[in-house]
């Protein structure tokens, strides 16, 4: 009985298409026959794609020469890649990353630089490591050249090829090519490190609602409560992690185009790492901001690795705790107390 | 000035492969690229068609928009070049060309692509026209010494036609109205957003 309602259903749509298709066939012959009149291109190509399934909607057929993909005839799908790489992707990339920069901009003028309230204690407190400074500085390095050299692929003709001439220009983007694919390595290493060393820290918890419900002391003076990581930090580390491994894939795929599967599935990638690259972009710019001048010693986390107890004590209260109960970490005094 | 096309007559092609013989040949073309292709289309079933395709040096070109360092120009002839010299084997050609015209020679075994390479309508390139190192860089630039593409002056039936877009298209048209059909200029929509009106 089922069976029976289904093929009415495909039965009853099949010949609703063809009724509504019917007045366009007495129009105009759309079964193409080449050889009994002259036909426009667009309609074998309309033909042709109908008749090849498996092949998507590019014109393909049989090649004698060894490389396969060649035997792609026409892949009209070129025209609307060039358009989003033309246009949209200049838009997004505009915006996400001068957007980013406004942001801050307006943040910095109303807020200001958010200061240590007790002041520096003068005792220090280790917060991260040798070695997990050495995994941050080894991503940040490769990324700040791998999205330097990343927009200068899309941005690079408009803004410095207009300052430095065309055989300049080309040569640094060859060279800026290079630094691309190779940096492209460490830089997924460093992803591989980080998420191994700070995944426990990084998972979500409750502390992390009321953080952000009290704006992660963003907004307003209260220090909401957090561990290691603060809600944040953690938006910023799954954004890395997972940015990161998009662009990591889609890279992949545009360095070994024949693991890709053929210029469709390139183009695809290409558009994934483009988009993923400018919003992790604009991430980073905001990661780089409260981490330097946005915020009184947040620097030092990632320099010297001591943090300010003081410091800590605002924004890691629940970390702090943790660390002095442990015993394990004792304030460090870098100074003598003034008592 | 002229503008140059090329314009394959499907029901002409035998799909004997003398174009692309001719110009790895005339070119030195590098082993794994073939600037020029034939492929055969519904191979075996009715209404089969072989097509040679190359570069179509298109007019308001999709590589040339996308190219990042602006390797590309167009000659006064309508021909479609670029500048090894500049180019950086970025990949984006590629992913914009409809006809798939621009290929890579791999240079290291780490997937790193070389100066891209496609048909330069035996025109060659920036550098001095006829010398040994424009032959090097681009093959033969026939174009210089008054002479049309080799694939269409070997094409055996005549399917392959390159030359003045006014008089191979005139040259097709003639055909189509003597034999009574023609399966269209392939490639010319595309290419140039115009076709042959019969």
């Amino acid at each position: 009985m089922r069976f029976s309602l289904r093929s009415l259903v495909a039965a009853f749509a099949v010949a609703t298409a063809l009724f509504i298709a019917a007045p366009a066939f007495a129009q105009q012959p759309t079964s193409v026959n080449p050889t009994a009149a002259s036909v426009q291109e667009r309609q074998l190509l309309d033909a042709l794609r109908s008749g090849t399934p498996g092949q998507g909607t590019t014109l393909s057929g049989r090649i004698t020469i060894p490389d396969a993909s060649a035997g792609n005839l026409i892949q009209p799908q070129g025209q609307a890649w060039r358009i989003f790489h033309q246009g949209t992707m200049h838009w997004i990339g505009a915006i996400a990353i001068l957007g980013m920069l406004g942001l801050l901009a307006v943040f910095y003028m109303t807020r200001g630089r958010i200061m240590i309230e007790a002041g520096r204690a003068g005792v220090t407190i280790l917060r991260f490591s040798t070695f997990e400074r050495f995994i941050h500085w080894l991503t940040a390095g490769c990324f700040i050249i791998l999205a330097l050299s990343g927009l200068n692929v899309t941005f690079g003709k408009f803004v410095l090829a207009p300052l430095f001439g065309e055989g300049a220009f080309a040569a640094m983007s060859q060279w800026a090519k290079y630094a691309h694919n190779y940096l492209a390595w460490p830089f997924m290493l460093g992803l591989v490190f980080m998420f191994v060393t700070w995944v426990v820290h990084n998972i979500p918890d409750s502390t992390d609602i009321n953080w952000i419900k009290k704006g992660g002391g963003l907004v307003g003076s209260e220090h909401p409560p957090a561990k290691k990581f603060n809600a944040g930090q953690k938006v910023i580390f799954w954004s890395v992690i997972i940015g990161g491994g998009l662009l990591s894939l889609s890279g992949v795929y545009l360095l070994f185009p024949e693991w890709a599967g053929g210029v469709l599935a390139l183009q695809f990638w290409n558009i994934i790492h483009g988009i993923v690259s400018v919003l992790l972009i604009a991430a980073m710019i905001a990661h780089i901001y409260i981490g330097s001048v946005g915020m009184e010693g947040a620097a030092d986390a990632m320099t010297s690795g001591e943090v300010d107890l003081n410091w800590a004590k605002e924004h890691h209260s629940l970390w702090v705790e943790e660390k002095m109960g442990k015993g394990a970490a004792h304030p460090h005094a870098s100074a003598q107390p003034a008592e | 000035m002229a503008r140059m096309k090329f314009l394959c007559d499907a029901d002409r092609c035998i799909e004997c492969n003398a174009c692309v013989t001719a110009c790895k040949n005339e070119h030195d073309v590098p082993w794994g690229i073939n600037r020029r292709r034939v492929v055969t289309l519904n191979d075996g079933k009715p209404g089969e068609r072989s097509i040679s395709m190359a570069c179509m040096h298109c007019t308001d070109a999709p590589c040339a928009a996308v190219c990042p360092v602006n390797c590309f120009y167009t000659t006064a002839d309508a021909v479609v070049l670029h500048s090894k010299e500049l180019c950086i084997g970025c990949g984006y050609c590629f992913y914009a060309c409809p006809f798939g015209a621009p290929q890579y020679p791999r240079v290291s075994n780490f997937g790193t692509r070389g100066k891209m390479d496609k048909c330069t309508y035996c025109a060659g390139g920036p550098l001095a026209d006829g010398s040994t190192a424009e032959y090097a860089a681009y093959g033969a630039n026939r174009l210089a010494e008054g002479k049309l593409p080799l694939c269409a002056e070997m094409c055996s039936t005549k399917a392959l036609l390159a030359g003045d877009s006014a008089m191979i298209a005139t040259i097709y048209k003639e055909r189509v109205l003597r034999r009574g059909y023609g399966s269209g200029a392939w490639g010319w929509q595309t290419a140039y957003k115009e076709t042959i009106a019969i």
